[in-house]
């Protein structure tokens, strides 16, 4: 079989990354003509009836007292005396930090490698009987890496993102085991003791969106520009090391090599040239618009969207053109 | 972006700060359809011009890199993007004290304000430095930042809004070709480009782009180190980038200025790290650009200890952190100097390389009116690309001579010092023979020149010489050379000046072509010796050299050492398309021992059957005669007074008449003399100018005192401005003056060594109504007049024989008096005796 | 309290990443080397609760003589000792570094606190935190953004889904660590003279062999096309915000 983790929200409904590593699984599985089961800790709920749907054939619930507050080492113990006892032929869970470190534990327990972040699985590939190929994220998912898995149970994470989810054929029926794992409560262990909604607020390394501006802007004025952009479009203002050098942002603003490295789903790049020096710190954007008077830039050539011209006529601009859209 | 053009009159390849100057100053001048290319994106394409520290120092002891940063600092001021912020060069150490002295000598000397200051004055400008470790300090208020990138954009928008440029960044260059020597097109990634002219203004990737077209770049990428510390609350407060002094810390070879928040580090000290071109990463492989290479860190921790000692109030603070840290790669040369002007190798190939920040907009500037006009205005005689032989033009020589080079760039370098580096390249045949008898070999064009030879030393006892008192006097010096000078005037000497380069010109266009080069009357009798000046089309220097007339369409041209491969290249440019004339490099099928003195003819007449009386040879003739078995081509001058020859024989005969010479000189006294005696203090007893010192594209014939006493029919190049500079009066005169017996504090004999400023009486700095400053061009002793001479150029006013001067010599002013205005000999003034 | 940071050598890339001929590893031909951004917080922490616990902060790495370059970089940062563990490569399978590091924890004095970071910087495994504490049955905490230590437990904070979560682990424990932690700082100069004379105790690693061999390393497809040109100057503006509605960042 091909065992799946599922991470539950916190109404036990999988979480959306388990639907994305039931999908790999059902791939898996039906290419090795094999069952998909899938892992859980916690109580059945409504659980069964959704992974059915998913084409679940077995569910395993791990149930101790331990595992209640969540510690990796409980959880990933309990995994790897389920997967010693059912064998399956792989174990698939989402790249989070809770499914990581509960694989990677089990993958210790059980003294067999862990590929993680990967983004394709190719079992036996060419005849090969017992050497699976993955595919996997380096280099922050700059880089993949081809590797040979070399193992009698193959535990694997998946990158996020890209796989089509959705529901498929049902599986017949599924059958729930309760898998009790022995766990020596005299081990030490971490435990959960808070748990707690993510407070909101504005991080440059958070925000959705960044409003950056370098040389181009020209002055510490020149930034109230910027903020008041940031502030219509819900994001942070970050700048680039010419305009902390100046003075005119302080450098916890400063995004580049020696500054915060951002994620956001757009990053507004006004008057950034664009050197390696910045492009590090936001080449993990989603998207990139840039503002700058040189088509030749290297940012505008890089970026998603560009917009030749001065930060200060087009700012203003596209503010105008915000408040007038909405009316404020 | 503008359509790639299918042609150009000229392609600039690279948009660095020379690049970009280049182009500037091309539109300026006229020129039209410009195309500048670069691999990289604008503003910064990733060269060094994006990572250098942008400070201008302007004081430095070449005339012609202070012209060319003058000039560029001008150009960063008019652009808007010059901050000054003033400079000091520090020392901590006496000798270093001595040098700052030379400084303020070599600010006065080119009239940049300077001053010498104290530890405590140095403090003030610059607070947060511990005045303790320092000793002096060299103040330059004028000292500034720029910003070469802004500079840059604003010279392309120039040349873009004069409708003369197509810029065209992210291009790669794949191809220059070439026809019959000639550029022809550069071919792109973008298209392909018909043109005449090339500029390779490529800084570290120049070698690779010359490259393509079959020309040498000589430099090589070196790594400068630096680091930036901070944020320092202190320098963070002033909210500018720049504004305190910057501090040029000279005995730990460093530097540290401020940048914004932080305290820039840099340093000259680490061991050279070169870096082969082919080797430097790509823009995408590159980590922060392909000139800013990963720090290796142990290469500066002395650096960090030294920038400690005089900054631990800022530095030594756990939250002024390594911010920022590179190994930079700049270009270095195996001289140190620029590499401008058109490739010796591809005609309409021109180099523009090797430039720092200080210099690029003058470097652009010289280019374009060198391209534009045939010559520039500042002479560029010692960054002229042509000035290398063919072994100084190698991978081995350059890496060789920019490793030795490159802990020089602070250091303190004795106008003598020679290199130590790749020596031997160039060997006359009597190298054994020199060597057996001690001779101390100087270096020119890679050719081993004796200075003086060990083996003469009982002479100084025995004519009574006395040694120099101060070291830096004495260093790369030595009392043997005024022995030798007095043997010789005494009996006759022989000097090997196998170093000379010389050409065979032959061909029934030779005549006019030689005409049209040179200013003396080339129209004599077969076998007359002429000596000429060559001069730029403005009527400045371009060389003086010697021709001898073997036939009818036969000429020998013998040109110095350290010139010659810049004549090379003025004498091949010239030649005619036609055919008519073929020049050919005879340096290596020749070598030349000099023969002269008193008893010179004794010597020769002893190993030849020919007459060399003066009846039958007389001064001014050559001919060939037999010594032994070895046929000689005798040329009856002098360049140091006395009776005698230049004997040209074949290289391969070399030894048999070096052997031949010494056994018959014998009973004459002879000795072998070094080019001490024949470059400086023979020379200057007789008055005979040098290029390179007296003689330079800012000065003519007429001021140089080397005009003729007739003007000849012949078109040549430079004529219209040496006929108007004969009518009129001169600006400058060349003189020799005499030291009146200087003695310094300590009450030493001091000896200037050329390059002082001269001063009035009153400590006035002189110059001409053209800006041209008084400067000592050469410094030697005079043994036979019992002196030591200077020579200079002094406006009218005080080109007056008897006038009293001053001289200023590291630090202390000492009196000196105008003995000749004009080329006369101070030693026998008639000639009494080469003629004899 | 005594705080021990494992890092590791990686290079430090620029926007592009360039391989061998081969393609099973980074050409590092024109590469300088780090520890990646998390190990940089990791070790700013370590410093800092050495400094605020009155105990010490020790970095250690896996690896041949050069990755020493990264602990004086440690050092340089506030690391007051370091270990290197001598392996063949800089950069080994996870199996492997867990095996060594474990086995030097064996060796070395008691540690309260061992540090990671997440992940490394160039082949992400993720794995070696947890790994090691299997190992030695310690307890373990990943994706930690705050740390508290008290006297037998500390206590973490950390980003889950969309919540925070506090962990509390009696000591000694295992915590890996992510960027955003805190604000590292900038290596002294001081601080990197004293490094340069540190001494770095090498200890021999076990043998050990992983399961998962590169084959080979290649380049992401790259997703994002070419550049739209939304226009020049303030006329770009209706366009730029039909872009920012598209995205859902304004309405």
């Amino acid at each position: 079989m091909v065992l799946a983790v599922i991470e539950r929200e916190t109404d036990g409904t999988p979480s959306a990354a388990s639907a994305e590593v039931l999908a790999a699984a059902r791939d898996l599985a039906h290419r090795l003509d094999l069952p998909v089961a899938a892992v859980a800790v916690g109580e059945a709920g409504d659980l069964p009836e959704d992974l059915v749907k998913q084409g679940v054939s077995h569910l395993h619930l791990l149930r101790h007292e331990l595992l209640a507050d969540g510690g990796p080492a409980c959880t990933g113990e309990a995994l790897a005396q389920l997967v010693a006892a059912r064998r399956p032929a792989a174990v698939l869970a989402a790249s989070t930090t809770e499914s990581t470190e509960a694989m990677a534990w089990a993958a210790a327990a059980l003294g067999v490698p862990l590929a993680t972040a990967c983004t394709e699985i190719r079992p036996r590939p060419e005849g090969c009987d017992e050497l699976w190929e993955v595919t996997r994220e380096r280099s922050g998912g700059i880089l993949l890496e081809d590797a040979a898995l070399d193992a009698p149970v193959r535990l694997c994470t998946l990158s996020a993102g890209g796989r089509p989810t959705g529901e498929t054929a049902a599986a017949a029926e599924v059958t729930v085991d309760v898998f009790v794992p022995e766990l020596d409560a005299a081990v030490p262990r971490a435990r959960r003791v808070e748990r707690a909604p993510r407070a909101a607020g504005m991080t440059l390394a958070t925000a959705p969106v960044v409003v950056s501006g370098g040389r181009g802007v020209g002055s510490a004025e020149g930034y109230a520009v910027l903020e008041e952009l940031a502030g219509l479009v819900g994001g942070a203002v970050g700048c680039s090391r010419v305009a902390t050098n100046n003075g005119w942002r302080p450098h916890a603003d400063q995004v580049g090599l020696t500054g915060t490295r951002v994620h956001p789903d757009l990053y507004i790049a006004c008057g950034i040239s664009g050197a390696t020096q910045h492009w590090v710190g936001c080449m993990g954007a989603r998207s990139i618009l840039a503002v700058n008077t040189d088509p030749e830039a290297p940012m505008m050539r890089r970026a998603t969207w560009s917009v030749v011209g001065d930060v200060h006529e087009v700012l203003p601009a596209v503010i105008a053109e915000i408040r007038r859209r909405s009316g404020r | 972006m503008s359509p790639f053009p299918d042609r150009a009159q000229v392609v600039v390849i690279g948009a660095g700060i020379v690049g970009n100057a280049v182009v500037h100053h091309l539109a300026r001048l006229g020129w039209r359809e410009i195309l500048l290319v670069d691999k990289g994106p604008l503003p910064d394409p990733g060269g060094s011009t994006g990572h250098a520290s942008n400070f201008v120092f302007p004081v430095d002891h070449s005339r012609e890199i202070t012209q060319l940063t003058a000039d560029a600092a001008r150009q960063y001021t008019e652009l808007g993007t010059l901050t000054t912020c003033g400079g000091i060069e520090v020392a901590r150490t006496p000798e270093r004290v001595q040098e700052l002295h030379r400084r303020m000598s070599s600010a006065r000397a080119w009239g940049i304000d300077a001053e010498l200051i104290t530890p405590a004055e140095v403090a003030d400008k610059v607070p947060f430095l511990d005045p303790a470790p320092v000793l002096a300090g060299f103040w330059t208020p004028s000292v500034a930042v720029v910003d070469p990138l802004r500079a840059g954009e604003l010279m392309r928008e120039r040349a873009t809004a004069a409708g003369a440029l197509t810029v065209s960044a992210m291009t790669e260059v794949l191809g220059i070709d070439t026809d019959g020597g000639r550029v022809r097109r550069v071919r792109t990634d973008r298209g392909d480009v018909e043109t005449e002219y090339v500029v390779v203004a490529c800084g570290v990737w120049s070698p690779r782009i010359a490259a393509l077209a079959g020309a040498t770049v000589p430099l090589t990428p070196a790594v400068h180190q630096m680091i930036d510390v901070g944020p320092i609350p202190e320098l963070a407060a002033t909210g500018r980038e720049i504004a305190f002094p910057i501090i040029r810390d000279m005995d730990p070879l460093m530097y540290e200025r401020q940048s914004g928040a932080d305290l820039e580090i840099g340093s000259y000290a680490h061991r050279p790290i070169l870096v082969d071109p082919d080797d430097i990463p790509s823009l995408a492989a590159a980590a922060l650009s392909p000139t800013q290479l990963p720090f290796t860190p142990d290469d500066f921790d002395p650096q960090m200890e030294a920038a400690l000692e005089l900054f631990a109030s800022v530095l030594d603070r756990p939250d002024a952190g390594i911010r920022h840290a590179i190994n930079g790669l700049l270009s270095l040369t195996p001289d140190g100097h620029p590499l401008l002007g058109e490739t010796p190798e591809v005609r309409g190939l021109w180099s523009a390389a090797a430039v720092w920040i200080k210099e690029g907009p003058g470097v652009g500037r010289l280019i374009a009116e060198w391209m534009t006009a045939g010559a520039p205005e500042i002479d560029p005689q010692h960054s002229d690309i042509a000035r290398f032989a063919p072994h100084e033009r190698t991978r081995a020589y350059v890496r060789a001579r920019a490793a030795e080079g490159f802990n020089k760039t602070y250091g303190i370098v004795h106008p003598r010092e020679q290199w130590g580096s790749d020596r031997g390249a160039r060997r006359s045949p009597f190298f054994e023979r020199e060597q057996a008898l001690g001779a101390e070999f100087f270096e020119v064009a890679g050719w081993e020149r004796p200075q003086w030879y060990r083996a003469n030393e009982h002479l100084v006892a025995e004519l009574g010489v006395a040694d120099r008192p101060h070291e830096w006097d004495a260093r790369w010096w030595s009392p043997i050379i005024n022995a030798e000078h007095l043997a010789m005037r005494r009996g006759v000497a022989m000097i090997d000046l196998s170093a000379f380069t010389s050409f065979d010109v032959r061909g029934p266009g030779a005549l006019p072509y030689l005409q049209h080069l040179t200013v003396a009357q080339m129209d004599r009798p077969v076998g007359r010796v002429i000596y000429t000046p060559l001069l730029g089309p403005d009527g400045g220097f371009r060389s003086d050299l010697t021709v001898v007339r073997l036939g009818e369409e036969h000429f020998r041209v013998v040109t110095g050492g350290a010139d010659g491969a810049r004549d090379r290249h003025w004498f091949t440019t010239h030649l005619p398309a036609d055919g008519s004339v073929a020049l050919h490099d005879v340096t290596s099928a020749m070598c030349t021992l000099g023969l002269w003195g008193p008893r010179a003819r004794d010597v020769l007449a002893a190993v030849t059957d020919d007459d060399v009386s003066d009846a039958a040879f007389p001064f001014g003739t050559a001919r060939t005669v037999h010594v032994g078995s070895t046929p000689v081509l005798a040329l009856r001058l002098s360049y140091v007074g006395e009776l005698g020859w230049e004997l040209h024989a074949p290289t391969e005969s070399g030894p048999r008449l070096w052997d031949a010479l010494v056994e018959a000189g014998a009973p004459h006294g002879l000795v072998p003399a070094g080019i001490g005696v024949y470059g400086t203090t023979a020379r200057m007893e007789k008055g005979y100018r040098l290029m390179g010192h007296e003689l330079d594209a800012e000065h003519g014939p007429v001021e140089a005192g080397l005009a003729l006493p007739g003007l000849k029919a012949a078109d040549f190049v430079g004529k219209a401005a040496y006929t108007k500079a004969r009518e009129g009066e001169p600006e400058a005169t060349l003189c020799t003056l005499t030291l009146d017996g200087a003695r310094d504090r300590a009450g030493l004999r001091r000896y200037p060594q050329g390059g002082e400023p001269l001063l009035t009486l009153d400590g006035e700095r002189i110059a001409d109504r053209r800006g041209r400053p008084s400067y000592v061009t050469s410094a030697g002793a005079a043994p036979s007049l019992g002196t030591h001479l200077l020579m200079a150029y002094l406006p009218p006013w005080h080109a007056v024989e008897g006038t009293g001067l001053l001289v200023e010599y590291l630090g202390e002013r000492y009196r000196v008096t105008v003995a000749r205005a004009g080329r006369r000999p101070l030693f026998d003034p008639d000639d009494a005796r080469m003629r004899g | 309290m005594d705080v021990l940071v494992c890092v590791k050598r990686v290079p430090a890339v620029g926007a592009e990443i360039l391989l061998t001929a081969d393609a099973t590893a980074v050409d590092t031909r024109h590469l300088g080397f780090t520890i990646g951004p998390h190990e940089e917080c990791a070790v700013e922490e370590a410093v800092r609760i050495a400094g605020r616990t009155g105990g010490s902060a020790g970095v250690l790495t896996v690896g041949p003589a050069e990755t020493e370059e990264q602990l004086r970089y440690a050092l340089s940062m506030g690391a007051d000792h370091a270990v290197r563990v001598d392996a063949p490569v800089a950069d080994p399978q996870p199996e492997v570094s867990a095996a060594a590091i474990a086995s030097a924890l064996r060796d070395l004095p008691p540690y309260d606190l061992v540090l990671f970071g997440e992940a490394s910087a160039d082949a992400g495994h993720a794995q070696v935190a947890f790994r090691v504490a299997c190992a030695l049955r310690r307890p373990v905490v990943g994706g930690v953004k705050g740390i508290e230590p008290g006297s037998d437990t500390v206590a973490v904070r950390r980003e889950v889904g969309d919540g925070v979560e506090v962990h509390d682990a009696p000591l000694p424990a295992v915590v890996a660590v992510l960027e955003g932690l805190n604000l590292p700082r900038y290596p002294t100069i001081k601080g990197r003279l004293r490094a340069r004379k540190a001494r770095v105790r090498v200890l021999d690693a076990p043998s050990a062999t992983g399961g998962l061999r590169t084959l080979r390393l290649r380049h992401r497809p790259d997703a994002r096309a070419q550049t739209v040109e939304l226009g020049r100057g303030a006329a770009a503006a209706p366009a730029v915000v039909d872009v920012l509605a598209d995205l859902g960042v304004v309405r």
